[in-house]
């Protein structure tokens, strides 16, 4: 064991930006904002994970994946610790992660800085076309974190990553 | 912490925890049902968010028990009968017609979002942290409901009318809404002011179900505590805990 030396923080980031997001396989949860902080007890990799929506249940993939990785890489102990304060907030996804989101067909959430009411009654623009010439279909979709959209211009139905 | 603060706090906590399971439970039996494919969708969704947030209420529950989170909650979700359960009336009712479950969901989201507020300014962390991150979803829901409820009141007169049969059955029960468990000196010294909560969701609340064309009833709020239960709650449970009752030993 001590042939193999501790893992750095730079390793742990590292390792957990290779993590999808099991719902999103374009991003990984430290472009969602998803990971806070890392830190090591002793030989203890602590990660600290801010749940996007309360009742995802992707979370428990998520953190399987985490400690299987940061294991699989030569951590003896991982433990992944829920944070809640403050709440995690899609203005903490990262400029590269709305990129891609876009690139995946998900039109990413206004930056909203808190005013959550605010951002629900922005135009969203399409990820196809970028025509804000568009309308909410249903607050609800296929995860809860996407709503079902329609872009006028283009004529095609789109997902919305929702602001929160 | 002081005993009898604690007490209040997990009176509290296991009510807040089952007003969310059993009225997601009740979103959860639209799944495959709903009258549109859209709602379908909606539904499973707020069924897996007012279960999510049962989940993050048991378990702040389990932290202060310095139980672990898993166990406690399933303890909680699948071994307790009827007379533990402290949820109010109203998420208890069978879902009826789709008037009855959306205008039963805008009266309890509306009111949920004014309870969190007062929540968030808790002087205990957990609880206020837990409201705050819980908040931030029911935006979502108020948004959907409050449309359904305009769709609904100022669409046809059959619509207006289930409307209506569904808030003169439902007004009865909403004085149950601001009502939480524990003494009132303990509420106030953990900085929880439910009066204000109940003011500013009448505020809001009365003056839209009006523009919805809707009529308040006049007859009296049924005085109900959380202890009391209608006959619908044992047969909700029998069909909820039934898989997890089957096998007490299983591993899932």
């Amino acid at each position: 064991m001590a042939s193999i030396p501790p893992l750095t923080s730079e390793d742990i980031w590292g390792l957990l930006a290779e993590i999808k997001d099991p719902e999103i396989p374009a991003v990984s949860l430290v472009e969602m904002g998803m990971i806070r902080q890392v830190g090591q007890e002793k030989s203890r990799v602590i990660v600290l994970l801010s749940p996007t929506f309360a009742g995802c249940p992707a979370l428990e993939v998520m953190r399987l994946e985490i400690d299987q990785r940061l294991r699989g890489a030569g951590a003896a102990e991982v433990e992944v610790r829920l944070t809640l304060a403050p709440p995690w907030s899609t203005d903490w996804i990262t400029p590269q992660g709305r990129e891609k989101l876009k690139r995946f067909g998900l039109a990413p959430p206004p930056i909203h800085s808190g005013r959550l009411q605010h951002a629900l009654e922005q135009p969203v623009a399409c990820p196809y076309c970028d025509s804000t010439h568009t309308e909410v279909k249903n607050d609800f979709g296929s995860t809860l974190c996407r709503a079902i959209m329609y872009c006028h211009d283009c004529r095609q139905p789109f997902e919305q990553f929702k602001p929160l | 912490m002081d005993n009898h603060l604690k007490n209040t706090l997990r009176e509290l906590l296991v009510a807040l925890a089952d007003d969310e399971l059993i009225l997601g439970h009740r979103d959860s039996e639209w799944c495959g049902h709903a009258p549109i494919l859209e709602e379908d969708i909606a539904f499973a969704n707020l069924a897996l968010d007012e279960i999510g947030h049962a989940n993050l209420w048991y378990s702040v529950l389990a932290d202060l028990e310095e139980a672990d989170r898993q166990s406690f909650v399933d303890r909680m979700v699948y071994w307790r009968d009827a007379p533990d359960f402290r949820n109010i009336q109203m998420v208890e009712l069978p879902n009826g017609d789709w008037a009855f479950s959306m205008l039963r969901h805008y009266v309890f989201d509306s009111a949920e979002i004014e309870r969190l507020n007062v929540l968030a300014e808790s002087v205990f962390p957990p609880l206020a942290e837990t409201a705050a991150k819980i908040r931030t979803e029911e935006y979502y829901h108020l948004r959907h409901t409050r449309l359904w409820l305009r769709r609904l009141g100022l669409g046809t007169a059959e619509s207006r009318q289930r409307l209506q049969a569904a808030l003169d059955q439902l007004w009865p029960y909403t004085g149950q809404l601001f009502e939480m468990p524990g003494e009132p000196d303990h509420l106030f010294a953990l900085g929880i002011k439910m009066d204000q909560a109940s003011l500013s969701w009448e505020a809001q609340v009365i003056p839209f179900l009006g523009e919805c064309q809707l009529i308040l009833p006049a007859g009296a709020e049924r005085l109900l505590n959380r202890q009391e239960h209608s006959r619908h709650l044992p047969i909700l449970l029998a069909e909820m805990q039934s898989v997890a009752r089957l096998d007490p030993e299983a591993e899932w």
